[in-house]
């Protein structure tokens, strides 16, 4: 099935940590499968479960008031390697959003290539998102890519973001960056051919 | 207006530049490991498309490998099919692997410049973050992820925006004691984990000028860590020095048309950055970090910040970060016990990094309470250690030196270090559990660590040399 990202209306699921490395994410003595498939087992491992693989009561996915397909974290999310698995994990415990006030580059470029949506929000924002969520764990955000939109129901406040303008066509029409790059191969050999030093 | 270096690398690689579209960039160079690449084959398996320009991508094996008895099959199932794979792919799509037993094997990163296939003015990239060490040579190279591997190796371009630029001076003089890494983590240290995101980093000045080319690796290797896409240094005389003769490199009239080009390869004098920061060399003392994100360093003598000085909204992860590390805000860490000491992974796993650290330990023995692994960037590295003799150091002081690979750095393979130690590294990363689940690191200089081998506790090495 071909994936797209459009509108989401979703409890949310609050982290309120900074700097969230990705081996926090997925530690790396879970990067060993060679699919895409089945890393949200260990999302967030050392967190979600002890050294006997037991769930940590305290740790919010542990918490069954919290749920949801919108993850909001801390600023600075998704920082350290470069590790595609941390996208994947998330995406395949089920989360389309990732709300943060600042994300790492390389971590936002593997959300959007896996169709995973990453909302910048401004740190006041942020906190009105995590008290809404305090108040009522029921609480729901709404994020519509197109307007490029993201609200508190309850409350109706709301807040633009940013996305460039390539990516949000791909998510909401479900291309990828090599359907657009393959279109370029005459570019390519073009390109190939001028240079005098192709080294 | 003249241009920043990495807008010259830049504009030289763009294949196409569409309004509303990233920029097509044609890379020069792929390198590939086991763990982030055998989602990319697969993806071109289900496309039914080959890898455009193979002999562009260099794989070996290194996140997962072991470290002892590397001739033998690894123990670990799914480490040997991540590896396996590895070399079924490669074989397949007819791209050249460095693989376990292969006389180039090493960790990507320290493999790449040591045989000649990092140059000047190149575009680098791998899946791996630390792919910003190829910098050093005046290259744009940064990580990427397996997605992305996935476009080069189709097609040998990558989608980019074009980054904003930062330049970092560090001007003056290092003072006795204080190297590369000290360089690094000060920067970081003082701009924090986040402080360049969205940049790329050149960095120049006396400092960096004076230092030789695998300092200056160490120092782009750690640019991802204060969030930069990349970092950059200009090439210069010890560049091309380092580069003439390896393996790969540009020989006899290729050579002489390749040095007048990457003569070219710097900012103009009046080219703009976005931010400037700038040092003096002589602020900074040996570095070490004390929490669980790269920005949390201080010179070694230095105490913890107090709560007080952490801003309020910042006190609930500063808190997590030091219950993690077991440490009091406001202390002190010389003379804290270490158990471990890890000497390895990208930053600092090269021939000067073990010669740096023989030459600091040689007539000494490590203390009995810690465990001391030294792990070798490459079998290059590792034949030239036994060559100078390095090895009957560290066999005489009781460190091990064992076999390449990344290690301990991401504890991928066996080299973990166990729940609640305490290890002083040469690595990139003092993350929660990234050296082994529960395990606490320190980050330092090759000499800092050397020097907390030898007496078991967080010391000052300037008060042994």
């Amino acid at each position: 099935m071909k994936k797209v990202f459009q509108h989401l209306n979703s409890t949310a699921v609050p982290l309120p940590i900074e700097n969230i490395d990705t081996d926090q994410i997925i530690p790396a003595r879970f990067l060993k499968a060679t699919t895409r498939e089945g890393f949200g087992e260990n999302l967030f491992r050392d967190w979600r479960f002890d050294a006997n693989g037991d769930p940590k009561p305290e740790f919010v996915l542990n918490n069954p008031l919290y749920k949801g397909e919108i993850l909001v974290a801390g600023k600075n999310f998704g920082c350290g390697s470069s590790r595609e698995h941390a996208a994947w994990s998330i995406g395949d415990y089920g989360f389309k959003v990732v709300v943060s006030s600042f994300f790492a580059d390389i971590f936002k470029n593997n959300a959007l290539n896996n169709f995973i949506l990453p909302v910048q929000v401004s740190e006041g924002f942020l906190h009105k998102i995590f008290s809404a969520i305090e108040a009522d764990a029921e609480a729901k955000l709404e994020v519509d890519l197109e307007a490029q939109l993201i609200r508190i129901v309850a409350s109706g406040e709301q807040e633009s973001f940013d996305i460039n303008p390539y990516k949000k066509a791909c998510l909401i029409n479900g291309y990828d960056d090599i359907d657009y790059l393959l279109s370029l191969r005459n570019n390519i050999e073009q390109y190939e051919n001028s240079r005098e030093f192709n080294f | 207006m003249g241009k920043t270096l990495v807008d010259k690398i830049w504009d030289q690689h763009v294949v196409v530049s569409k309004p509303g579209f990233p920029d097509a960039l044609y890379i020069n160079t792929h390198f590939i490991h086991e763990v982030t690449s055998p989602q990319a084959f697969d993806g071109l398996r289900k496309r039914g498309i080959p890898v455009f320009r193979p002999q562009k991508t260099r794989a070996t094996a290194d996140h997962n490998v072991p470290t002892i008895n590397q001739h033998l099959p690894i123990k670990e199932a799914l480490s040997r099919h991540q590896v396996e794979m590895l070399t079924k792919n490669t074989n397949e799509f007819g791209v050249e692997l460095y693989g376990l037993g292969h006389p180039f094997q090493g960790i990507v990163h320290v493999i790449g410049p040591e045989l000649g296939i990092t140059l000047p003015g190149m575009t680098i990239v791998c899946g791996d973050s630390h792919t910003s060490t190829h910098g050093a040579f005046g290259a744009m190279a940064f990580g990427i992820g397996t997605s992305e591997v996935e476009q080069v190796l189709a097609t040998q371009c990558i989608l980019q925006y074009r980054p904003k630029r930062m330049k970092i001076e560090i001007n003056g003089q290092l003072k006795r004691g204080v190297v590369s890494k000290d360089i690094i983590l000060y920067i970081i240290s003082k701009i924090s984990a986040s402080g360049a995101t969205g940049y790329f980093v050149e960095f120049c000045g006396e400092a960096i000028r004076n230092l030789s080319m695998e300092a200056r690796m160490t120092i782009c290797n750690m640019s991802i860590e204060m969030g930069a896409r990349g970092g950059l240094i200009a090439p210069d005389q010890t560049t091309f020095d380092y580069i003439k003769g390896r393996q790969f490199a540009p020989q006899g009239a290729d050579w002489d048309k390749a040095v007048a080009y990457w003569q070219t390869l710097h900012s103009d004098a009046d080219a703009e950055f976005d931010r400037v920061l700038t040092f003096d060399a002589a602020d900074i003392e040996p570095m070490i970090t004390y929490g669980t994100n790269p920005g949390m360093g201080m010179g070694v003598t230095h105490h913890i910040p107090s709560l007080e000085q952490i801003e309020d909204k910042e006190r609930p992860s500063f808190k997590k970060s030091l219950d993690y590390m077991a440490l009091e805000p406001g202390s002190a860490l010389l003379g804290k016990k270490v158990d471990y000491v890890f000497i390895g992974s990208c930053t600092n796993s090269r021939i000067e990094d073990l010669r740096m650290v023989a030459g600091f330990v040689a007539g000494k023995h490590k203390a009995d309470n810690v465990e001391v692994w030294v792990v070798p960037g490459s079998k290059q590295v590792e034949a030239q250690a036994k060559k100078e003799g390095i090895d009957k150091i560290f066999e005489a002081a009781g460190f091990q030196l064992r076999e390449p690979g990344c290690s301990a750095c991401l504890g991928m393979n066996e080299d973990k270090i166990p729940a609640g130690m305490y290890c002083i590294s040469t690595s990139n990363r003092n993350f929660e559990g990234r050296q082994g689940p529960n395990a606490r690191t320190f980050l330092a200089s090759p000499l800092t660590a050397a020097a907390a081998a030898i007496t078991g506790v967080v010391t000052d090495v300037r008060e042994l040399i």
